[in-house]
């Protein structure tokens, strides 16, 4: 029997045959991918908003320079996905489109306030954590272009959670008041953190197929599982703790077992309704707004220059 | 079927993709700057590497974005840039066409002639 090219390109995914934005795909893996590509641009993109906020208050130099560079690899990374989703045939201004109109998502995290300095600390060690381990099993995901776009990510990413880790442990080795700090921002930080894993399984409808294409690797709870372990170690060395009373070891498992999560707020958070939904998302469109004359004077210029080199030619 | 969804011809993007050269002055608010391919060379005497894409309204400032979005660590000594538009590509249906002629002949690699293992230096 002649198998039709839904069962050939199956075959592919199992034979860990990457797929390349030219071959022939379902239509329902093209849009998953633009969906989750471009979700994921944009969050880069919304990312930098919370610690743009602090860069002009960062405590001294050292720490000015590395948020910076912190800040220009988001916008860096979000381009690169956001070009990895122009390979599936959407446009980038269809994309910002979808975002600024609210049809497009972004991860929800980033609806949520930084209010002190050690805020940066946390969201470099928790945000920045969670992400990485979102992000690792995805440099192998079936798509070429996005896995390629990935092991670029991931390879940046690391000096992120790592500046990140490092401003909490000077703060946690700093007076009573810095100590402090440090613990406020992980107790507001810790929960939101989890949560970036999405929904659990049972309750994540579209994993089943995105595991069935390859796209996803491991299930929401098995990362989330994965993350819990190691930052209830790592949380030791900063002698700080994790702001869950359920946290404890679990020997039979072999894990942390950790308490309930609250998902009504996860979902108030995605249909608009945390802290900051509204800010983050007027901060975008008005940087698109404001920036308007310059992508059009680059064009005009760009005319310009064009017209002058012809009328040499001729 | 939603309407962005659009076929692909030419190099991993579409061919609706505008060049430099199509730009109007006219200012529209839907001009999309032209995409462009990025090659970069990580060091003398290595060959340009394709490392991905972006959008600039030229050449030059397209240039300058890679250098901002693709070399942040040290990763080249030398950018090339090629509006997406200009690259061609092989059609991946016509792959078995295309590179099954090779396939039959192994003449072509060294290993396939059996010689004494006492010859030496070939």
């Amino acid at each position: 029997m002649e198998k039709n090219l839904e069962q050939l390109f199956q075959e592919k995914i199992n034979k860990e045959i990457r797929i390349e934005p030219k071959d022939w795909m379902p239509e329902k893996y093209r849009q998953t991918l633009i969906r989750q590509i471009s979700q994921h641009a944009h969050s880069e993109i919304v990312g930098m908003l919370p610690e743009g906020n602090w860069i002009t208050r960062a405590p001294n130099l050292r720490r000015k320079a590395i948020l910076l560079a912190k800040v220009q690899d988001e916008a860096g990374h979000g381009l690169y996905l956001y070009s990895a989703a122009e390979t599936l045939g959407i446009s980038r201004d269809e994309m910002y489109e979808q975002l600024h109109s609210g049809k497009a998502k972004y991860s929800s995290i980033f609806n949520y306030p930084t209010l002190s300095w050690a805020d940066m600390g946390a969201i470099g060690w928790l945000v920045d954590g969670a992400a990485i381990m979102n992000q690792v099993p995805l440099c192998r995901t079936s798509y070429g272009p996005y896995a390629r776009a990935m092991v670029r990510v991931c390879k940046e990413e690391s000096f992120h959670q790592r500046q990140g880790f490092e401003i909490l442990l000077t703060l946690s080795r700093g007076n009573e008041a810095q100590r402090r700090m440090a613990q406020d921002a992980i107790n507001r930080w810790w929960w939101p953190s989890i949560m970036m894993f999405g929904p659990k399984d049972d309750e994540s409808p579209n994993t089943i197929q995105s595991m069935k294409w390859k796209i996803k690797r491991f299930t929401n709870d098995e990362l989330r599982q994965k993350f819990v372990d190691i930052c209830a170690e790592q949380i030791k060395i900063l002698n700080l703790t994790i702001p869950d009373p359920d946290l404890k070891w679990n020997e039979e498992r072999g894990h942390y077992d950790f308490g309930a999560i609250n998902w009504d707020e996860f979902w108030q958070v995605i249909a608009g309704n945390g802290p900051c939904n509204k800010q983050r998302l007027d901060a975008r469109k008005k940087a698109w707004d404001d920036g308007k004359w310059v992508r059009e004077a680059a064009c005009a210029y760009a005319a310009k220059r064009a017209a002058r080199k012809e009328v040499k030619v001729a | 079927m939603k309407q962005y969804i659009i076929k692909q011809y030419y190099g991993d993007y579409g061919e609706g993709k505008n060049g430099a050269a199509d730009i109007s002055t006219s200012g529209s608010s839907k001009q999309e700057w032209p995409l462009w391919e990025v090659f970069i060379r990580s060091k003398q005497g290595l060959d340009h590497k394709h490392v991905g894409s972006l959008h600039a309204a030229d050449a030059q400032m397209a240039i300058e974005n890679a250098r901002d979005v693709y070399t942040r660590r040290n990763e080249g000594i030398s950018i090339w840039v090629v509006e997406s538009k200009h690259i061609h590509a092989s059609n991946p249906d016509e792959a078995d066409a295309l590179y099954d002629p090779a396939n039959d002949k192994a003449y072509r690699h060294p290993t396939f002639y059996d010689l004494p293992d006492e010859l030496t230096h070939i």
